[in-house]
C-alpha cells in the first residue's frame, strides 16, 4: 500500500513509478515484448496478441458489467435493455452507444458476446492518451484521420499504444463515464473532465497535489471484476459479483474522532450516508451538468438547414434540433431520499402510466433498510406509445431512410423502427410523458471543512425537509405540540397579570 | 404582635433553587433553538450548551435528593390535604379581600398545601421525566430504549419543556402573593423571612 506512504518524497517516488511505465510499478513494462512489436492492422490483432500471454483473460471479460452490458444472470438489469431519459435507449443505436462497449463491433443484436478478440483492452489500459474509439463505429478506433462533428479523430498508432499499455487510470476510466449521455458531465453529476485533475476543493481522494487516488483505488478489481459503487442497478434482491465500493471499507462506521462532537457525527452513520454531508454540492468542478432533457422540443433546424443549436452565456448547449431544449446546472444541491443499494427501473416492456411523472430509475428503500443519500434526479420529456402505454425506444442513430431520427427527423418513422428492434409494434399515436431519473452522487467529495453543518438539514426548511420516517430536531416538530404547549404558557401567563391586576384592583396590597 | 426574622431556606436549599433556576432557563432557551422555534446562536453551539447544563442538571438534583434525605427536607413535601380548599379559596377569593392566609408558615412546614402538590409534582415527575428523556435524547442512537424512538423522545421532552415554563410563569408570579410583593423572593435570596409571632 505505497500509496498511504506520506512526504514529499515517497509522493514523488509514486509520481515516477506512474509517469513511466519502466519503472518499478504494478504494471509489468510492456514495452519489451516482441508480441506487441509488430505492425497491428486491427485493433483484433492486438487483443490477439494480449490474449497470447494472457491466457484467461477473455473468460474473466466475458462475465463483467462492462462487456455484457448487462449482469449476467439477469436479463433486463443493464443498459441492453433498460432505458433512461437521456439518449433513452440503447437498442436500435447500437453503433452510437456502442462507442463506449469496451468491445469492437457490438452494431446490433446479433453482437456474439462469446467472441475473444472483440475485447478492446487497449480503451482501458492505454496509458499514452492516443487511444480513442469513434463515436459511431460501435467501439473501434479510427485508422485514419476522421471528422466528427467538427472534431477531428486522429488515426490511432496500435502499435505505439500496445507497447505502452499499462495500469488503468482515471482518464482510461473517463473516457467513458466523464462522457456518458452524450458529452462532458451530462449523465452522471458527480462525474466529469474536472475529475482528471482535481484540485483538493473538488475531490478530498483525487486532489492532484494530495492522495491522487486513481479510480481503481476505491473501485477495487478482481478478475477484471470492477468493484461497482453503491450503484449495482440491480433488481432487489440480486448481489453483485464485483466488490462494492463503501465509503465505509476505509473509513468505517464510524470514522468521526472520539470527541463529543464527533461521537455526535458518528451516531448520523446509521441513517445518513457519508455522501449526504460529504458531497455537498455536486457539477462543481466547472462542468455543467444536464438536469432537464425535453426530446419533444426536439426537430428545429437553422437557416443553414442544420439541427439549431442554442447556447446559454457559458457557451452551454440549451437547444439542439437533434435532441430538444436542456437544462444544464452548477453547483447542484442534492436531492436527497432513502436508498438501500437497489433500483427500480422502467425498460421498454413495462406499462406506464402517462399522467404521473415516470420513475425512469428511482432508489428502493426506506428507514428500515436504507440510508438517506444525495441524488441527482434527471427530469426528461420523452416519447410514449399512446395506445399500448410503453416507453417509445425509438430508433435515433442510423442512416437516412432507416427511420433514424438524426437523419430523417421523423418521430413516428422512428418510433416505429426502433420498437420494431425492441420487439414492439408502434400504434402510430405518439406522446409525450415526463419522467425521473435518480444518479447516486458518492464522487466529487469535499474537503472536511467542506463538508455539510448541523444548521444545513437542522433547520425549518433544512436540506432533508420532508423525508419520512426521520425526526430531525431543529427541522421536524409536531404543530400540535408547538400549539399546545404555547397555549398553555399563554394561559398560565393570562392568569398571572389578570389575578394581578384584580389585586391591585381591589388594593390589598400595600 | 411582634415580627421577627425566622430562617427558612438554607443556603444549600438557595443554591439549588437558583442554579437550578439559572439551568432551566438556559436549558429552555436553547431547547427552543434545537426545537427550532427559533435561531440565534446556531444549532452546534446550542446542542452543546444544552448537554453541558443537562448533565449539570442531572447531578444538582442528585446532590439535592441526597440533601432532602440527610436533612429531612423532603417532608416538606408530603401531601396535606386539610387546608388544601382553604387554600384555593384564598387565591380565588381571599387574597382580593385582604383575608389573612389560610396557613401559617413555618420553618417546619414551610409550604401550604397547594404549594407541596405543585412541587410534589414538579420534583417527583416533571423534572425526572426531563432528565429522563434528555438523558435518552443525549444517548440516542447509541443508548435505545425499545419502543422509545427518537421522534417520542423528543415529543415528550418538549412538552416537559412547555410545563417548565409554565410553571415558572405561575411561579414567578406567586412569589408576589407573600406578605408583601417581595417578602418571598428576599427569603429566597437571604434565607430570611419576618413572620409573625406570637409573643407569649
Amino acid at each position: 500500500m505505497y500509496r498511504q506512504a506520506t512526504g514529499a518524497l515517497a509522493l514523488s517516488l509514486v509520481a515516477l513509478a506512474w509517469s513511466s511505465p519502466a519503472s518499478a510499478g504494478d504494471a509489468l513494462d510492456h514495452s519489451q515484448f516482441v508480441e506487441l512489436q509488430q505492425p497491428f492492422e486491427t485493433p483484433e490483432q492486438v487483443t490477439e496478441a494480449c490474449q497470447s500471454c494472457h491466457l484467461d483473460v477473455a473468460e474473466d471479460i466475458h462475465h463483467t458489467k462492462h462487456w455484457m452490458w448487462q449482469t449476467d444472470d439477469v436479463a433486463g438489469s443493464g443498459k441492453r435493455t433498460s432505458m433512461n431519459n437521456f439518449c433513452l435507449n440503447v437498442a436500435g443505436n447500437w453503433p452510437r452507444c456502442t462507442s463506449c462497449h469496451i468491445g469492437y463491433g457490438y452494431s446490433d443484436n446479433k453482437f456474439d458476446f462469446q467472441a475473444d478478440n472483440k475485447i478492446d483492452c487497449l480503451v482501458c489500459h492505454d496509458t499514452t492518451g492516443t487511444y480513442k474509439k469513434f463515436p459511431t463505429k460501435a467501439g473501434y478506433p479510427v485508422l485514419e484521420d476522421t471528422d466528427f462533428m467538427g472534431k477531428t479523430f486522429k488515426a490511432v498508432d496500435l502499435t505505439h499504444v500496445a507497447l505502452n499499455v499499462g495500469e488503468v487510470g482515471r482518464d482510461n476510466c473517463g473516457t467513458c463515464h466523464f462522457y456518458g449521455g452524450g458529452g462532458d458531465g451530462v449523465k452522471h453529476g458527480d462525474m466529469d473532465s474536472s475529475l482528471k485533475k482535481p484540485s483538493r476543493s473538488l475531490d478530498v481522494h483525487m486532489d492532484v497535489d494530495g492522495l491522487n487516488f486513481s479510480c481503481v483505488d476505491c473501485h477495487e478489481t478482481e478478475d477484471h471484476q470492477v468493484g461497482g459503487g453503491t450503484s449495482q442497478r440491480l433488481p432487489e434482491g440480486h448481489a453483485s459479483k464485483a466488490p462494492v465500493v463503501a465509503c465505509e471499507n476505509c473509513h468505517t462506521e464510524t470514522p468521526h474522532s472520539q470527541s463529543e462532537h464527533s461521537a455526535r457525527l458518528n451516531d448520523h452513520t446509521g441513517t445518513v450516508a457519508c455522501q449526504t454531508c460529504h458531497i455537498p454540492e455536486y457539477a462543481r468542478g466547472g462542468v455543467p451538468t444536464k438536469m432537464q432533457w425535453d426530446w419533444s422540443q426536439a426537430g428545429q433546424m437553422g437557416e443553414d438547414g442544420k439541427p439549431l443549436v442554442k447556447k446559454d452565456e457559458h457557451g452551454h448547449q440549451i437547444y439542439n434540433g437533434m435532441k430538444g431544449a436542456f437544462v444544464m446546472g452548477e453547483n447542484m444541491v442534492p436531492t436527497y431520499t432513502w436508498w438501500n443499494g437497489n433500483w427500480s427501473s422502467l425498460t421498454y416492456d413495462d406499462v406506464i402510466d402517462p399522467s404521473t411523472v415516470l420513475g425512469m430509475r428511482t432508489p428502493n428503500g426506506g428507514p428500515g433498510d436504507g440510508k438517506i443519500f444525495p441524488f441527482k434526479v434527471h427530469h426528461g420529456t420523452q416519447p410514449y406509445d399512446k395506445v399500448a402505454n410503453v416507453l417509445i425506444a425509438p430508433k435515433l442513430f442510423g442512416k437516412p431512410g432507416s427511420g433514424a431520427y438524426w437523419k430523417d427527423y421523423d418521430w413516428n418513422a422512428a418510433a416505429a423502427a426502433g420498437m420494431k428492434l425492441t420487439g414492439h409494434e408502434f400504434s402510430g399515436e405518439l406522446g409525450w410523458v415526463e419522467s425521473d431519473m435518480y444518479w447516486d452522487q458518492n464522487h466529487m467529495v469535499a474537503p472536511r471543512e467542506d463538508a455539510l453543518d448541523c444548521a444545513d438539514c437542522h433547520a425549518e426548511n433544512g436540506r432533508l425537509a420532508g423525508i419520512p420516517g426521520v425526526y430531525i430536531p431543529g427541522q421536524s416538530r409536531s404543530g400540535l405540540v408547538d400549539m399546545l404547549g404555547w397555549l398553555v404558557i399563554g394561559l398560565s401567563g393570562l392568569g398571572a397579570v389578570g389575578h394581578g391586576g384584580a389585586r391591585m384592583i381591589f388594593g390589598r396590597k400595600k | 404582635m411582634k415580627t421577627q426574622k425566622v430562617l427558612f431556606f438554607s443556603l444549600y436549599e438557595r443554591f439549588w433553587h437558583w442554579s437550578q433556576a439559572l439551568l432551566i432557563f438556559v436549558l429552555t432557551f436553547t431547547g427552543l433553538e434545537v426545537h427550532g422555534t427559533m435561531s440565534v446562536m446556531g444549532m452546534e453551539k446550542a446542542v452543546n450548551i444544552h448537554n453541558v447544563a443537562g448533565w449539570a442538571l442531572v447531578v444538582l438534583e442528585i446532590f439535592t435528593l441526597f440533601w432532602m434525605m440527610t436533612s429531612g427536607q423532603w417532608k416538606q413535601y408530603i401531601p396535606r390535604f386539610e387546608k388544601l380548599v382553604d387554600q384555593v379559596k384564598y387565591y380565588a377569593v381571599g387574597i382580593f379581600q385582604g383575608a389573612p392566609h389560610p396557613t401559617v408558615k413555618t420553618p417546619e412546614a414551610k409550604h401550604n398545601p397547594l404549594q407541596r402538590l405543585t412541587y410534589l409534582g414538579l420534583l417527583a415527575a416533571l423534572v425526572p421525566l426531563q432528565l429522563i428523556t434528555g438523558a435518552l435524547y443525549w444517548g440516542y442512537p447509541q443508548y435505545q430504549l425499545e419502543g422509545f424512538p427518537l421522534e417520542t423522545l423528543a415529543v415528550v421532552h418538549t412538552l416537559g419543556a412547555f410545563g417548565f415554563v409554565s410553571f415558572v410563569v405561575v411561579h414567578v408570579y406567586m412569589t408576589t402573593t407573600g406578605h408583601t410583593v417581595f417578602s418571598n423572593l428576599i427569603a429566597m435570596i437571604t434565607g430570611y423571612e419576618e413572620t409573625e409571632k406570637e409573643v407569649h
